[in-house]
């Protein structure tokens, strides 16, 4: 493809079945149970730590916490004043996230994980681990098939690197971080920033539960926070205060100690200089 | 599966569906976004599938402050009632591994809303057109057996190309000719299907490589509408598309302003 200043990127082709010979018109009986057993490796599951009756869990908030700052956020502003058990987790197995495919075992403390915590009427779902693309419409039927929908208000709090951020006005380092929000058509509440300008777009698991609650009329909103920081920092993680405010009684001014735990800014073994 | 945005579920009793196939340069795609933009097609229901990556963004074609907060989401469905036209704009990817379950639910909720007659929009590599394909223009129509009992003679009067068979051998004169479309993403299998299935169904597609791709865009939707006539063409000049709002950007962000 070539651009506007006419270098020549190479591209992949989002036509998918190129290969016309990849057709799966000539499959076996064997490629079929490969297929079904692949299937059944990445299927998504909620666990629960306590006995459920089975039924729903009734509460009146969801907040979903998607990428390092946003769940440096809920760690370090909301779990870490305690009083918040985790009572449940998402085991899925992929490439990338292959520790949380333990269908009997919690995750570990600082594993990559799913792991669901509550608090009376407020759930809370800091999701720390890759999700495939094939697999976030399944995670949400699945996190949202055990909650009740009746009452329910949905907080998707997500990351985003400003570089992706497109805007006519060139952006510059003293505006980030910064949040923009997208919300379902049945949201009617107030929001804490200006709406996500196109063609600017959300993907991945935020886009997923978005979907979901616009199809199911739930109401939500997404907050992305773009920011120009590679690691999670204070800074961005601050930034969902303002969203979450009204929800949460957030623990204003966490010690240092708590927040250098989730931003572990330069690793010392990782500067060249020392 | 479709899902109503509104209280009813909307009839396509004899409606037209035009409908994009991802392919090479998104062609499809940026057409049927010029045709719900310019006919200012209300959304009527969402296609909320498991076979599609997740996208949400806000309204792709707002036209004051109003409706700019309206969620789009990978897939919906756009109706025009007085044309009888419905539109599915699709605006992510498929998941590779579930292509053929995408098309089996293309299929069935064509069969089901009682369409009159589908067309799909689509793109090929340019760079794969053989000798043959080489000559004139580069739009090509496919019609299905059925549509082309119906529509076969007006075709033939616009005086359009159908899509060339290649044989499967090159340079092997009695060799098996066959349909090849590459890059076109579902269209071959979804067009097969529906020959199979009896489906009133037409693909149109260009040629084109990856790019700006907007012009293409722009020469299959005229193309598409020499034959429905959804838009007046003034006797001077072309049809006035509107180009949506999220078209804007198309090569990144500003430039810093400390560069000059």
């Amino acid at each position: 493809m070539a651009t506007f200043f006419g270098e020549v990127l190479s591209v992949y082709s989002r036509a998918v079945e190129e290969d016309e010979e990849d057709d799966m018109t000539n499959e076996n009986e064997e490629d079929e149970q490969i297929r079904r057993e692949i299937e059944e490796k990445r299927s998504v599951d909620v666990r629960w730590l306590s006995q459920t009756d089975g039924g729903s869990l009734p509460c009146s908030d969801l907040i979903i916490a998607v990428g390092p700052n946003a769940t440096g956020f809920v760690s370090a502003y909301v779990l870490s004043s305690g009083g918040w058990p985790a009572v449940g987790w998402v085991s899925l197995w992929n490439e990338r996230s292959r520790g949380s495919g333990r269908t009997d075992t919690a995750p570990a403390p600082g594993e990559p994980s799913c792991v669901l915590y509550r608090q009376k009427q407020v759930l809370i779902c800091q999701c720390s681990c890759y999700v495939a693309e094939d697999q976030l419409f399944q995670w949400t039927e699945k996190v949202f098939g055990c909650v009740q929908a009746r009452g329910l208000s949905v907080t998707v709090l997500s990351d985003c690197s400003a570089a992706e951020y497109k805007t006519s006005d060139y952006l510059s380092g003293s505006s980030t971080p910064f949040l923009r929000c997208l919300k379902t058509s049945v949201h009617t509440g107030p929001v804490a920033c200006p709406p996500l300008e196109p063609p600017n777009i959300s993907c991945g698991l935020a886009a997923a539960v978005l979907s979901h609650c616009q199809v199911q009329r739930i109401p939500a909103v997404l907050y992305q926070c773009f920011s120009d920081v590679l690691q999670p920092d204070s800074l961005t993680m601050q930034a969902y205060g303002a969203a979450v405010s009204e929800i949460l009684k957030l623990n204003q001014s966490p010690g240092a100690e708590v927040l250098q735990k989730f931003t572990r800014v330069s690793e010392v073994q990782s500067n060249l200089y020392t | 599966m479709f899902i109503s945005a509104g209280d009813d579920v909307p009839s396509f009793k004899g409606f037209t569906l035009i409908m994009p196939a991802v392919s090479v340069g998104n062609v499809g795609q940026l057409a049927v976004d010029l045709l719900i933009s310019t006919l200012n097609m209300p959304r009527v229901g969402y296609f909320h599938t498991d076979c599609l990556i997740p996208m949400v963004g806000n309204n792709p074609y707002a036209t004051s402050t109003e409706d700019a907060a309206q969620l789009s989401t990978s897939a919906e469905v756009y109706s025009h009632n007085d044309l009888k036209l419905a539109v599915l704009q699709i605006r992510t990817p498929i998941i590779q591994t579930k292509v053929r379950s995408f098309r089996k639910l293309i299929v069935s909720w064509i069969k089901s809303s009682g369409f009159l007659r589908s067309v799909l929009l689509s793109s090929s590599h340019a760079y794969q057109r053989d000798d043959q394909q080489l000559h004139g223009t580069p739009l090509r129509y496919l019609l299905s057996p059925s549509l082309q009992k119906e529509e076969g003679q007006r075709v033939e009067e616009l005086g359009w190309r159908e899509m060339e068979r290649i044989s499967m051998f090159p340079g092997i004169s009695d060799s098996e000719q066959r349909l090849y479309i590459p890059g076109g993403g579902v269209t071959k299998a979804l067009y097969t299907d529906c020959c199979t299935e009896d489906i009133p169904m037409a693909v149109l597609l260009i040629f084109c490589s990856e790019g700006d791709n907007i012009p293409d865009a722009f020469a299959l939707i005229n193309h598409l509408n020499d034959w429905f006539h959804l838009l007046e063409k003034p006797t001077q000049g072309s049809v006035q598309w509107r180009v949506p709002p999220s078209w804007r950007l198309l090569f990144g962000s500003g430039i810093p302003p400390l560069l000059f």
